[in-house]
């Protein structure tokens, strides 16, 4: 991509058209190493797709993953309905994944608080869906045994999120760090006073989600990953006696877990005790 | 060969030739045209002097890209909701709009096109099929403002004989379409929307810029410092896209070999010159003729004509008025 030296400039005439000639096969020969460098250049697209990133927490009603980076057109309307935004857009590192949405969980879960999960609603190409058409494939251990119920609609006529397949599951990743399982409790804001995430707070606005930091806990037994999570039986606080003979608390996963990531969000330690594994099936005796 | 399969075959990559057959009141108007010499000379003069520099159609149509580019970034910012997502697909009031070529490379890699989908893409193609095809080159993609202005750079230093122009065969972007088309089919990634400035751009306005910037910077260079306006050329399969929907639109720069002293100012200023060749002397074989698909309908031929031979025209229109 450096500049040209400029050719002789004073050519004999009869060479002329040898000129044109080799001008000619010069530019072909330029077409095709253009041709090559610019695929060659889009195929490199393909490293993080095979290093792929299993790290992205996809939105609610996403597609398998080839599926999904197939169908989706790169848009960003999910990204412009989530009244959380907790959806973020791939950039150039992700290869194929470029624009694509995914979810850092840790910074903005999904919440659940549009209440019909509005990115699948707003998916022009059908990347994110409510139904599946019957030709794509359904991982194993994806659907969810029943339709899961959110917690802020539990007393509305219809209680269910319209979703059908876990985005992942949650999972007590780092038990050593778990306030819970040592007994301890937790006061103050749950991320830190400059943290920007949001949630919807049935209690203070069903219709508003405000910034989590505005709204401190005091917690005797830290239990925000159970308390927070937006579906119904999703995860529980349980007791156990250890070796020991102390009884301590753990939370325990349960198979409605959505794979939202509100836990994960909200998990006070640094890093998060529990996280979400994107994309995971659920396993009886998973967490 | 008819006209239509002349400019298809010219929007594919064909180099075009002088016509077999002109018409009689073609070769009426250049006798005529040529038969005093003196006098055309000084009709050249007289043209020349009185010609008023014009950005009429460049400042109208660079009014309406960043008003449309900007309407994306208005609706999500300010949450207007008017023109919702970015150029690949979006929602216009409700409607939704998909952009043909992202469509077509979703419809490949996917093999599944659900209804939103299908309306989208077909709302869009009526839209460019009634507004001029690479029309939205030029009156929208984002890209082709940047590459604009840094173009200008480029020609200061040709000019200034610091960079050489090196040219591409136009048939590259035929064959670009075809691989980026067999590409998503069989990989079943829509590969590329991954190095596609126009979506890149588009999203970087809306959503913020990203790392993705750092290719659409190098194509520039590559412009400013190797080839002239090389991915619009010779690159790009939008273009080629949206020119196939120009095949049958009705509006289109039309030429009227007539009022045209053969000088090429039109071409100088074109992106696309060879849908110009017809300007060259003898080789318009019709008093009035579109310049074809392959026109990105941007109007600097228009504005640089001194003589108004080149003319935005929508065709039955002027019959029916």
């Amino acid at each position: 991509m450096t500049p040209a030296t400029p050719g002789n400039k004073k050519k004999p005439a009869p060479r002329a058209k040898l000129d044109k000639a080799q001008k000619a096969r010069r530019r072909f020969l330029h077409s095709i190493g253009l041709t090559a460098g610019v695929v060659g250049l889009s195929l490199l697209g393909y490293i993080p797709v095979i290093s792929a990133r299993p790290d992205r927490l996809r939105p609610p009603g996403a597609l398998n993953e080839d599926d999904f980076l197939a169908s989706c057109i790169k848009c960003g309307q999910c990204v412009q309905v989530c009244p959380v935004q907790a959806i973020e857009l791939g950039d150039i590192d992700d290869g194929f994944g470029i624009g694509v949405p995914y979810i850092a969980a840790r910074d903005q879960a999904c919440d659940f608080s549009c209440d019909a999960v509005q990115c699948i609603l707003a998916c022009p190409t059908g990347a994110l869906t409510y139904t599946k058409p019957p030709t794509l494939e359904v991982s194993k251990g994806a659907p969810l045994a029943k339709a899961p119920i959110l917690k802020a609609k539990e007393d509305d006529p219809e209680p269910t999120l319209n979703l059908k397949e876990r985005m992942g599951v949650a999972r007590l990743a780092r038990p050593e760090s778990c306030l819970a399982l040592h007994g301890r409790g937790f006061k103050g804001q749950a991320r830190g006073p400059t943290f920007q995430g949001r949630m919807r707070y049935m209690d203070v606005d069903r219709w508003n989600p405000i910034p989590v930091r505005d709204h401190p806990y005091d917690r005797e037994l830290c239990d925000l990953c159970v308390t927070e999570c937006p579906i119904k039986d999703a995860i529980r606080m349980v007791s156990f006696v250890s070796k020991r003979g102390e009884r301590l608390s753990r939370p325990e996963v349960l198979e409605q877990c959505v794979g939202c990531g509100v836990c994960e969000m909200m998990c006070p330690v640094e890093p998060a005790a529990i996280v979400i594994d994107a994309r995971a099936p659920w396993k009886e005796g998973w967490a | 060969m008819s006209r239509f399969t002349e400019l298809l075959l010219g929007m594919l990559g064909a180099t075009p030739k002088k016509p077999k057959h002109v018409s009689e009141a073609v070769q009426k108007i250049m006798v005529l045209k040529y038969q005093d010499k003196e006098h055309l000379f000084k009709e050249k003069l007289h043209a020349r002097a009185r010609q008023q520099p014009s950005h009429k159609w460049r400042n109208r149509r660079w009014k309406v890209l960043i008003a449309v580019n900007l309407l994306f970034v208005v609706s999500f910012w300010l949450d207007i909701q008017i023109l919702e997502g970015a150029l690949t697909a979006s929602r216009f009031v409700g409607f939704h709009m998909v952009d043909l070529n992202s469509a077509l490379h979703v419809m490949l890699a996917h093999k599944h096109i659900i209804v939103n989908l299908f309306i989208g893409t077909f709302t869009v193609f009526l839209l460019w099929a009634l507004m001029g095809g690479r029309s939205f080159c030029s009156w929208v993609c984002p890209y082709h403002l940047l590459a604009e202005w840094t173009d200008k750079l480029h020609l200061m230093l040709v000019k200034k004989k610091i960079v050489t122009d090196h040219t591409f065969h136009r048939g590259t972007r035929t064959v670009f379409w075809v691989l980026f088309a067999i590409l998503s089919f069989a990989t079943g990634y829509t590969i590329f929307e991954t190095i596609s400035p126009t979506g890149i751009l588009s999203r970087a306005l809306i959503y913020g810029p990203g790392l993705a910037l750092g290719w659409v910077v190098l194509l520039l260079m590559f412009e400013v410092f190797w080839s002239r306006r090389a991915w619009c050329r010779y690159v790009c399969p939008i273009g080629l896209t949206y020119g196939a929907v120009g095949l049958i639109t009705p509006v289109q720069v039309s030429y009227k070999v007539e009022h045209c002293f053969h000088e090429g100012d039109c071409r100088k200023v074109c992106l696309v010159p060879h849908v110009l060749d017809l300007t060259i002397k003898g080789r318009a074989s019709e008093e009035t003729m579109g310049l074809g698909p392959d026109c990105t309908r941007c109007g600097s031929c228009v504005d640089a004509c001194p003589t108004g031979a080149l003319q935005f025209e929508i065709k039955g229109l002027s019959k029916l008025l």
